[in-house]
């Protein structure tokens, strides 16, 4: 733990939690980004999202050894492996895709549902551990305190992800489209772009988002049998606090998510349990009626 | 004449399987009686999810919240204050009811799957509340030791699985003809107009989402109601009860039973239920990935549910001919089953 600093400074004791809710929020956010896509653009409602990070979540788990190399294995592995699993995602949601949400939603579950138990299948039932390349094991000072050096680089590294993606989504001609296809779908189809190649494409690289987040985010949210619940399940409350409109509103989101995760139990301790509940009880109370589907527009 | 044999074949039917259910407890052991009842509790948790998703169009994975909210309220009541099966089953329909109305201001401004985002949210976040509130709900390791259920004041407690069985399909049957008298009013018809053509309905002077805030504190009564009924069956609860598979397997219950039919959808997730129970008896360990595979199946074969086939004879409408077709996703017509 941390010796809570008994200086004239009375925010310091919060620094770190402070620090781990950025990196925690950004994590978040990569993991997030891909369902929002996928509803916005596919208009499918993924429930196996979460399972997607938890490929990646494993496969750092199997490849990291402590070094370098194996961290950049292990993020190529874990995104192709996750991309693939959005590939096969999209096959399967063919028949339906069409069809009515429910559908989709059951479909989604079930894939969820096997893909899971296949992971613990493969991987064994207790949560495996993971090694982060020994550079990063130590820590480092931040503002007086020690904080873990992977967080710190997870933290850049996120970030930089994090606006990447919002270049790609702006500048790009991939983005364009994918801005249009949420617009209007027909208009892209007359465009020549068939639909099942946006659904494909889409699935793919929340896929690979998904899985990227589950590779970095190991040592923060490891891989384990609730790993896929939990991600699901706070990727769906960002995206829904996020408005359900723009990126920045979903990296907003997250990083707010982050901050009452780590802040709140440390300001908070017994309030804690319910003050996720409760911020997105009172965002969406005051701009339910504002939750237009304008997803991947910025 | 079509109909009226239909109608016939399904009362027939009706008749048969209530009358199977009565006789149960003394055909079968005491451990499928638990079961039965647990799986009873569980179908009246479908019903609710019917009325909001077939009836109200609000397709809900989230009734595992009243559901929860119920049964903690019945057992922290059983334990504590009063063992009157009829005092706990109120108490906790209030439950689940007062919870319903605190997520009201998420549900009924959203449509379409929307609806389905926020329920699952709040559905996943009343696990995690109930995970970590130890002090009352026992955390992880949940409710054991919760005192036994006498039905009504001055009647025995029920000891064995058989009597616990019969009461809980007592209430079950109670809260189901209720459900289905009540859809038969006015009430019912409004619901479902709102659920057809929301628009036509507002301008005819109507307030949907009144009618729809109505239909989710009553479908949170009856999810609360089933989590009484749930700690009598078992005598023992923990957050694991109330998790998203649950939710998740409600809705296939429900959509494989036809969502716009209360009785099709108390079927469905009873069938449901029991198939993922008798496969976690055979296969061991391999229950989620053949339950998986099932699901992914089922949707296969029934790209649109059981639903399409049972909905009701669409009132011809005439309709203005200059209506331009909506082009909001946000409400998506095909949601509205």
């Amino acid at each position: 733990m941390i010796a809570v600093a008994a200086g004239p400074n009375r925010i310091d004791p919060y620094v770190i939690p402070a620090l781990d809710g950025v990196a925690y929020g950004l994590l978040v956010f990569v993991a997030a980004a891909g369902l929002v896509f996928c509803f916005g653009v596919a208009n499918i409602l993924n429930l196996a999202h979460g399972m997607l990070y938890a490929i990646g979540g494993y496969t750092a788990a199997a490849v990291l050894d402590g070094g370098w190399t194996s961290l950049a294995l292990a993020l190529g592995v874990g995104v192709l492996a996750a991309a693939a699993a959005g590939v096969l995602l999209a096959g399967l949601l063919t028949p339906v895709a069409t069809g009515n949400h429910l559908t989709q939603a059951l479909l989604t579950f079930g894939v969820a549902l096997a893909g899971g138990s296949l992971l613990v299948a493969g991987f064994g039932p207790d949560d495996p551990q993971v090694l982060v390349p020994a550079a990063l094991d130590g820590s480092v000072q931040v503002a007086g305190h020690r904080y873990a050096a992977y967080r710190l680089v997870f933290i850049v590294v996120a970030a930089a992800l994090a606006a990447g993606l919002y270049l790609t989504v702006r500048r790009t001609r991939a983005g364009m489209l994918v801005r249009a296809a949420v617009d209007d779908p027909e208009m892209v189809a007359c465009l020549g772009v068939s639909p099942t190649r946006i659904r494909v494409g889409v699935l793919a690289a929340g896929g690979a988002l998904a899985g990227a987040a589950g590779v970095l985010g190991a040592p923060i949210i490891g891989p384990g049998a609730d790993t896929a619940d939990t991600v699901l399940l706070l990727s769906l409350v960002v995206v829904v606090l996020g408005g359900l409109g723009s990126m920045v509103g979903t990296l907003l989101a997250a990083l707010a998510i982050g901050e009452i995760q780590t802040l709140g139990v440390a300001l908070l301790p017994s309030a804690a349990p319910f003050l996720l509940f409760a911020a997105m009880a009172a965002v969406l109370a005051v701009r339910a009626r504002g939750l237009a589907l304008r997803w991947v527009a910025t | 004449m079509r109909d009226e044999v239909l109608r016939r074949v399904r009362a027939a039917v009706a008749t048969l399987v209530l009358a199977g259910l009565l006789v149960a407890p003394w055909v079968v052991d005491d451990y499928t009686a638990a079961i039965l009842a647990r799986t009873l509790a569980l179908g009246l948790v479908g019903v609710s999810v019917a009325l909001l998703t077939g009836v109200a169009g609000m397709p809900t994975l989230g009734q595992t919240a009243p559901y929860a909210a119920g049964a903690y309220a019945s057992a922290v009541l059983g334990s504590q204050v009063s063992d009157v099966g009829v005092v706990q089953v109120a108490v906790a329909a209030l439950a689940g009811a007062t919870l319903a109305a605190v997520t009201l201001p998420l549900v009924v401004p959203a449509r379409g799957v929307i609806v389905l985002m926020i329920t699952l949210a709040v559905g996943e976040l009343a696990v995690t509340v109930l995970g970590r509130w130890r002090s009352v709900t026992g955390g992880t390791d949940g409710l054991a030791g919760i005192a036994g259920v006498r039905p009504f004041w001055g009647l025995p407690v029920l000891v064995t699985d058989q009597a616990r069985y019969l009461y809980t399909l007592v209430v079950v049957a109670t809260l189901v003809g209720a459900v289905l008298l009540l859809l038969r009013t006015r009430a019912g018809v409004l619901l479902r107009a709102g659920r057809d053509d929301e628009m036509r309905l507002r301008a005819s002077g109507h307030r949907v989402p009144l009618y729809l805030s109505g239909a989710h504190v009553a479908a949170g009564a009856i999810a609360g109601a089933a989590g009484s009924l749930l700690v009598v069956a078992q005598q023992y609860i923990s957050p694991a009860d109330f998790g998203f598979d649950t939710s998740a397997l409600l809705l296939l219950g429900v959509v494989i039973g036809g969502t716009a039919s209360v009785g099709g959808a108390l079927v469905g997730a009873v069938l449901v239920i029991a198939v993922r129970d008798w496969l976690f008896g055979v296969l061991p360990g391999h229950a989620p990935l053949v339950l998986g595979a099932l699901f992914v199946a089922t949707v296969y074969l029934l790209p649109t549910g059981v639903t399409r086939a049972r909905r009701p004879r669409p009132i011809p409408a005439p309709r203005p001919p200059d209506a331009t077709p909506t082009r909001d996703r946000d409400v998506t017509p095909e949601l509205r089953v």
